[in-house]
């Protein structure tokens, strides 16, 4: 019921404070405009599925004829569509703390997912054998769900479908020697200590993730990805008389270690934790109530994601269950706010070629000057709402069902100047950082918790404030926003969007903006 | 009319085979460690397999077939560590799996505190926790009572107009670890859980709520029908949730939602919160963090508990003890690596606490509320805004509002904030009615105030 994003990392357990989820970072380590490449040739995706088909289905014995044969078995019901989801991964991390990486952790999943469809039921089975007896119980299993629904038929053709180029087909794991990976977080600690004697521990991970997908679909579609992503994270805990605080900081994406590390952007990513937690030892308590909030530029983009983005979901809309069931066409944000999904940014840790059921992702517009004008789809809801699929069929891995969900979420950039925005306020709060936020869609209510916040009074901005959750509505938070800024930035490669169980990489990003009105869960009442 | 859980149990999927199978990978695992020339190295091998369906709607809206394998090894070379896992348990595999962990060992930093657990520490008793009890309901029984379930929310009330479904799922899972001291350890169990959200609407709006029940028993589980008017009870009693205005307050969580106050305790007290310095309750041992009436302890050994282990994940022996006492702190949660970090022994809890349990007081949630008089009772929170360095706090919360005891009008869009410290501090009461559904176990939980902020 309940769906969130954080920037936690997940799988390099290091990194976490206690339970609280780490802070975030709005230096802009990347591009900070959002680029695209243009859609890109027939070779590409032929070549990914070559890869795919050395890497997922030779090792396994399975050629086109057992493909076929698993379809065939799979369609034996009455069954509207059918897909194989082959996939294989291998993750790393590695962790530094009290000045040393004391550890490091690999790990590898294969498997396949075997998913059958019939009106609005999915039969779902995985193996992680990747033989074919196994495969075949594992279809045998899943179109049990189909004693009703249409006919599809088992493809006489197997069809290579072309995805995006917006990364290349790389191992991240390799791109580094290991001690060079132990090197760069020894440069951060040093540098995180290095910028103020009041740094008493310094936490620091990296990790990194190489998967290769093939998608085989019941109307003949063959489709491939190669997978890179890397991360970085950095916590540091500071003390100064008795009282102690933290921050963090973080980046990544869809390119090598390489990419990660060059020109020390993983440095600033050191003091940019350090700079966070200092502010908060001079923190005083939060104010409580409703008045105007302007959020920062990029990772607080986070209130697009809950307020809006899981509510125009499709699998919600489709079954009515999202505040947001019923309203497009409708006005639910100001005039000059325009929302957009996107999945075709290159490199960017939202992004994917094509989406986990083999659709080309695209760049959605969700709210066009404040009319609603999209939800993002998958495969299953497209079909049940008889409209197209949006490339946003996503899932954790081949032992999860998809469903529609993010990728790139962000607000299009307005006209006025940050400064302006800021001087507009009286007395309100400016928020540049956050944790994570949550969201309820039937209600609509969502939050998303502050970890960098000052005060503003009468136009300026004054002195710090602890961290606070603000929660506002999301079918109307949007109509609220009276000023948006010139300055879009997306975040810096670091979000993590669960739903359901399933844990996903994605991006957010927005300009500075103001709304006139949220309510910021502070104490001083 | 009602479709009976059944009293007995099915035959467990993994039999004697499934448990040597296992034993004969870690044991393949820490050979081929000891040839890579490891000191010590450690193994956990697991299998798991479980059936889940969805009810939307009076249809079937999803079945899933789980069926998971995988094995983790951790190497050490002197002081110096490495760790990988593997979903593939072939033998080439689990010796490129050591080998992934040996490689990764060659570059880590020697830490005199990493390493396998004491040997003295580990487990020589493995009793039965009574943890195993397998169901395999066919799939059209599984559907029936989801069926069931749902239904029973939809017919509830004409205002219950849309759902989400209703689910039950059943799983199994055998896990088998041993480690280079000789110790090898076999834990096995199940965990059924059959649940409901469905939407109640007016005109005011829509709102979700859900309920369900969870046991490693089939016949531990409440009723399907009672299953499905609870969550629809739950969702009618959120319409025409308004906001409150920002004040100061009293409030009463809800058992479930109170359970969320004793996580946070835990992160506090966890070793690694504490030896990196990122806690609240540093160097609180021997000191009050509750006041007097509060007793917060372990539980490890109960029979067919969810959170019940006879060892924990380095195959310490698990123990019953006190982690309050009269509102002391009496330990801490350590796994070997925090306790020699900390100097001072693991207390068992290598993958987290077993059945945490706060002693329930006397009164009954009406009883509660009666005591706190006027404010806010909390059915729901949202959001991460807890931190475990400093003990802030900040959550989005929904709930009622309560008037002299009895409930007033449901409210939302608020959020409860205030510091742990002085949350701990002002716990006044705890409810009777333990929910016993997850690995804390608490009543509904009574704090003295905390800043409400609303419109």
């Amino acid at each position: 019921m309940i769906y969130y994003i954080d920037n936690a990392p997940r799988g390099a357990p290091t990194i976490l404070v206690g339970s609280t989820l780490v802070l975030a970072t709005t230096t802009p380590i990347m591009d900070a405009t959002p680029t695209r490449r243009p859609r890109k040739t027939v070779d590409t995706g032929t070549n990914l599925i070559e890869q795919a088909r050395q890497s997922l289905l030779e090792p396994a014995g399975l050629g086109e004829v057992e493909l076929t044969r698993l379809m065939d078995k799979l369609l034996t019901g009455q069954v509207d569509y059918a897909d194989l989801y082959f996939q294989y991964s291998r993750h790393e991390s590695w962790s530094l703390e009290e000045g040393q990486v004391k550890s490091g952790a690999h790990s590898i999943e294969s498997g396949v997912g075997v998913r059958a469809c019939a009106g609005e039921k999915s039969g779902f089975a995985y193996s992680d054998d990747v033989i074919l007896p196994a495969l075949l119980e594992a279809a045998g299993a899943a179109r049990a769900i189909a004693a009703q629904g249409g006919n599809a038929r088992v493809p006489t053709q197997w069809r290579a479908s072309d995805g995006l180029q917006l990364y290349r087909p790389v191992d991240p794991l390799a791109s580094l020697p290991d001690q060079e990976k132990v090197a760069v977080l020894e440069r951060i600690e040093r540098a995180a200590r290095a910028q103020d004697p009041r740094v008493k521990q310094v936490m620091a991970g990296l990790a990194a993730v190489h998967e290769i997908v093939l998608v085989v679909r019941s109307d003949g579609t063959l489709a491939a990805d190669v997978r890179p992503l890397v991360r970085v994270g950095v916590t540091v805990i500071v003390e100064s008389n008795g009282r102690r605080e933290s921050g963090s900081a973080g980046g990544g994406g869809r390119f090598t270690y390489r990419e990660l590390i060059e020109g020390d952007t993983v440095l600033e990513h050191a003091r940019e934790a350090v700079r966070q937690a200092l502010v908060n030892l001079e923190a005083a308590d939060a104010p409580a109530g409703t008045m105007p909030v302007v959020l920062g530029p990029g990772w607080p983009g986070i209130l697009l994601h809950e307020a809006i983005g899981h509510g125009l979901e499709g699998d919600f809309n489709r079954k009515g269950t999202s505040a947001f069931a019923g309203r497009l066409g409708q006005k639910v944000a100001a005039s000059d706010v325009t929302v957009v999904d996107d999945g075709t940014l290159a490199g960017r840790r939202g992004s994917l070629n094509i989406d986990d059921e083999g659709t080309p992702t695209q760049r959605t517009v969700l709210i066009e000057n404040g009319i609603l004008t999209g939800y993002m789809q998958d495969l299953l809801n497209a079909r049940l709402m008889n409209v197209a699929p949006t490339g946003n069929g996503r899932r954790e891995s081949y032992a999860c069902l998809p469903m529609p969900r993010m990728t790139n979420t962000y607000m299009l950039a307005g006209n006025r100047d940050p400064q302006e925005i800021i001087a507009s306020v009286d007395r309100g709060l400016y928020a540049v950082n956050f944790g994570g936020g949550q969201v309820d869609i039937t209600s609509g209510k969502f939050v998303f918790s502050a970890s960098e916040a000052y005060l503003i009074e009468n136009g300026r901005v004054t002195r710090p404030v602890k961290g606070a959750t603000l929660i506002g509505n999301g079918p109307d938070v949007l109509t609220r926003v009276t000023m948006v800024g010139n300055d879009l930035k997306l975040d810096s490669g670091i979000g993590t969007c669960g739903k359901d169980g399933q844990s996903i990489p994605v991006g957010v990003g927005q300009p500075t903006l103001k709304i006139d009105g949220l309510t910021v869960g502070g104490t001083q009442a | 009319m009602s479709v009976a859980v059944p009293a007995t149990s099915g035959v467990a999927v993994f039999g004697a085979g499934a448990r040597e199978r296992l034993t004969s990978v870690v044991e393949a695992a820490l050979t081929a460690a000891r040839e890579q020339g490891v000191s010590t190295a450690e193994a956990a091998a697991q299998l798991s397999q479980g059936l889940a369906v969805n009810v939307r709607m009076g249809e079937v809206e999803t079945l899933e077939q789980t069926r998971d394998k995988g094995l983790s090894v951790t190497v050490y070379f002197g002081h110096r560590t490495g760790s990988a896992s593997t979903t593939d348990l072939s033998a080439a595999a689990v010796r490129d799996t050591v080998r992934a962990a040996c490689t990764i060992a060659r570059y880590t930093a020697e830490d005199d505190c990493a390493g396998l657990a004491d040997p003295d520490r580990l487990a020589r008793s493995i009793p039965d926790l009574d943890l195993l009890h397998p169901w395999n309901p066919p799939v059209e029984r599984a559907i029936s009572l989801a069926h069931e379930c749902e239904a029973a929310a939809l017919a509830f009330d004409a205002r219950i107009t849309n759902s989400e479904g209703a689910s039950l799922s059943s799983h199994e899972g055998v896990e088998v670890y041993a480690n280079t001291h000789g110790f090898v350890g076999t834990s096995a169990g199940t965990r059924h859980r059959l649940s409901a959200a469905v939407i109640a609407q007016n005109d005011g709006g829509m709102q979700q709520d859900y309920w369900s029940t969870v046991s490693r028993r089939p016949d531990g589980l409440e009723q399907p029908t009672a299953v499905g008017e609870h969550a629809a009870r739950r969702a009618l009693q959120r319409l025409g949730a308004r906001k409150l205005s920002t004040r100061r307050a009293p409030v009463v969580y809800e058992a479930p939602a109170a359970a969320s106050l004793l996580s946070h305790f835990i992160g506090a007290i966890r070793g690694e919160s504490l030896y990196r310095g990122a806690s609240f309750l540093l160097d609180h041992l021997g000191r009050a963090v509750f006041p007097p009436h509060v007793r917060i302890h372990e539980q490890p050994h109960l029979k067919a508990a969810l959170g019940s282990a006879s060892f924990d994940g380095e195959g310490v022996a698990t123990a019953p003890r006190d982690l309050v006492c009269e509102g002391v702190l009496q330990g801490y949660v350590l796994d070997s690596y925090s306790a020699r970090k900390l100097k001072m022994q693991t207390t068992g809890n290598a993958g987290g606490v077993h059945n945490l349990t706060i002693e329930p007081g006397k009164l009954s949630l009406q009883e509660l509320l009666k005591t706190m008089g006027t404010g806010l009772f909390v059915t729901e929170l949202i959001g991460f805004g807890v931190n475990v360095v400093t003990g802030d706090y900040s959550r989005g919360a929904s709930g009622f509002w309560v008037e002299n005891g009895e409930i007033a009008y449901p409210v939302e869009e608020i959020t409860i904030a205030g510091n742990l410290r002085d949350m701990y501090r002002g716990l006044v009461a705890i409810g009777n009615d333990v929910d016993m559904r997850g690995n804390i176990r608490t009543g509904s939980i009574l704090i003295g105030a905390v800043t409400i902020a609303g419109s």
